[in-house]
């Protein structure tokens, strides 16, 4: 809580101040990790409540994992490919989970309520680490995918169709991570401040709609932040001809 | 350590870059092979026993389906046979009764016209022998007659 301009203890707005915990020399933001700490578990008591009995005629939480994977399958399969879409479906299931967890859970939580000595908790996905951290694995897997399914016909790629794409397709290789972990941070961190910012401004009523906005944005950004992943990892491994 | 200050912060910053990306991403590893090992796979393994179950089923119905076609349409040749040999022994009964009824009628005929024309022959043959039984005594009462009138003169 802050002191607004008329005096009043309405939220202040703050930006950019992290809560860091100290490892000898490293330091890490800690309001990320509990947040992120809290999400993944509340997503993994889901999973296990979910798996703990599967019969055939699905029932209650069961319904909804298999409806996720059927979903995640189907996303992985469009994207990669029918040949290897087993061996990611893993990881960008993982990717749209975590992310998806995360957007809502950052909009959905009253995190605000709980006072940290500097900082304050959100979604783990606004904080830049995190959506980089992301990007970075994405570009790994699917450096990774094309060299372990073409070997070094993988860099084939480079210069298809013509070798005049060459310069184009190494800028792709950094604007690719560039661009997914700045999109998603983007639109998180904006998230939060237009709400932040309207709260602050006029605390009733007018926030609601802008919130619903938030959360279709929010999982609009997990599934684009998937799709992505596995579209780029179907591109490595697809078969020039 | 990058630090851009942004916003007024006294350290940090949006673009505040430590050791949160590393640990994020080995999170994010790790994350992937938890789920994988209690999400994807069993989740997979209990969908894609049914998608084969119900596939599986579906040929077997199919298989059935065509096995009852086959038995139907064996039922239905069966049928046509029977009622192709039926119509077959009805008209041969039927041939035969009229062969029957038109040789039984032949024979009726025929014995009729027999009788008959021995009926004929016989009221011929007793026409003639009273006929000549007529003419023989009228020959004897013209010889009676004659023998008296000249007796008598």
């Amino acid at each position: 809580m802050g002191t607004s301009p008329f005096g009043l203890p309405f939220a202040a707005l703050e930006v950019g101040q992290h809560l860091y915990w100290q490892f000898g020399k490293i330091r890490i933001h800690g309001q990320v990790f509990m947040t992120s700490w809290i999400l993944i578990g509340a997503l993994l008591t889901l999973v296990v409540v979910g798996t703990k009995k599967m019969e055939r005629d699905p029932k209650g939480v069961q319904n909804l994992l298999e409806f996720l994977w059927d979903y995640i399958r189907d996303l992985a399969r469009t994207q990669i490919g029918e040949k290897v879409y087993r061996d990611w479906m893993p990881f960008i299931g993982t990717l749209f989970l975590f992310i998806f967890v995360s957007n809502w859970g950052g909009a959905l939580i009253p995190w605000k309520l709980i006072e940290l000595p500097s900082g304050e908790l959100g979604a783990p996905t606004a904080d830049i680490n995190t959506t980089v951290a992301l990007a970075l694995l994405v570009s790994l897997s699917y450096f990774y995918a094309g060299l372990s399914n073409k070997g070094l016909r993988y860099f084939e790629y480079y210069v298809h169709p013509t070798p005049i794409m060459l310069p184009f397709k190494i800028v792709e290789d950094f604007t690719k991570p560039l661009s997914l972990s700045f999109r998603l941070f983007g639109n998180i961190l904006a998230d939060e401040l237009v709400v932040a910012v309207l709260v602050f401004l006029v605390p009733l009523v007018l926030p609601v709609p802008v919130m619903f906005l938030g959360l279709f944005t929010s999982a609009i950004q997990a599934l684009i932040f998937a799709t992505l992943a596995a579209y780029y990892i179907g591109e490595a491994v697809e078969e020039h001809h | 350590m990058t630090s851009l200050l942004f916003f007024g912060a006294s350290e940090g910053g949006l673009f505040d870059f430590d050791a949160t990306l590393p640990l994020m991403a080995a999170q994010v590893v790790l994350l992937t092979y938890i789920l994988n090992a209690l999400f994807f796979k069993p989740v997979g393994r209990v969908v894609e026993e049914r998608e084969n179950f119900v596939l599986t089923s579906q040929t077997e119905a199919k298989q059935k389906l065509a096995e009852v076609e086959k038995l139907e349409a064996d039922l239905r040749n069966q049928l046509k046979e029977a009622r192709k040999s039926a119509q077959k022994v009805i008209t041969e009964a039927e041939e035969d009764s009229e062969r029957l009824y038109k040789e039984a009628l032949a024979l009726a005929n025929s014995e009729a016209n027999a009788s008959k024309e021995n009926a004929r022959l016989e009221i011929d043959s007793q026409r003639q022998s009273a006929l000549n039984q007529l003419k023989s005594d009228a020959d004897k009462l013209g010889d009676l007659i004659v023998k008296r009138l000249l007796a008598a003169k």
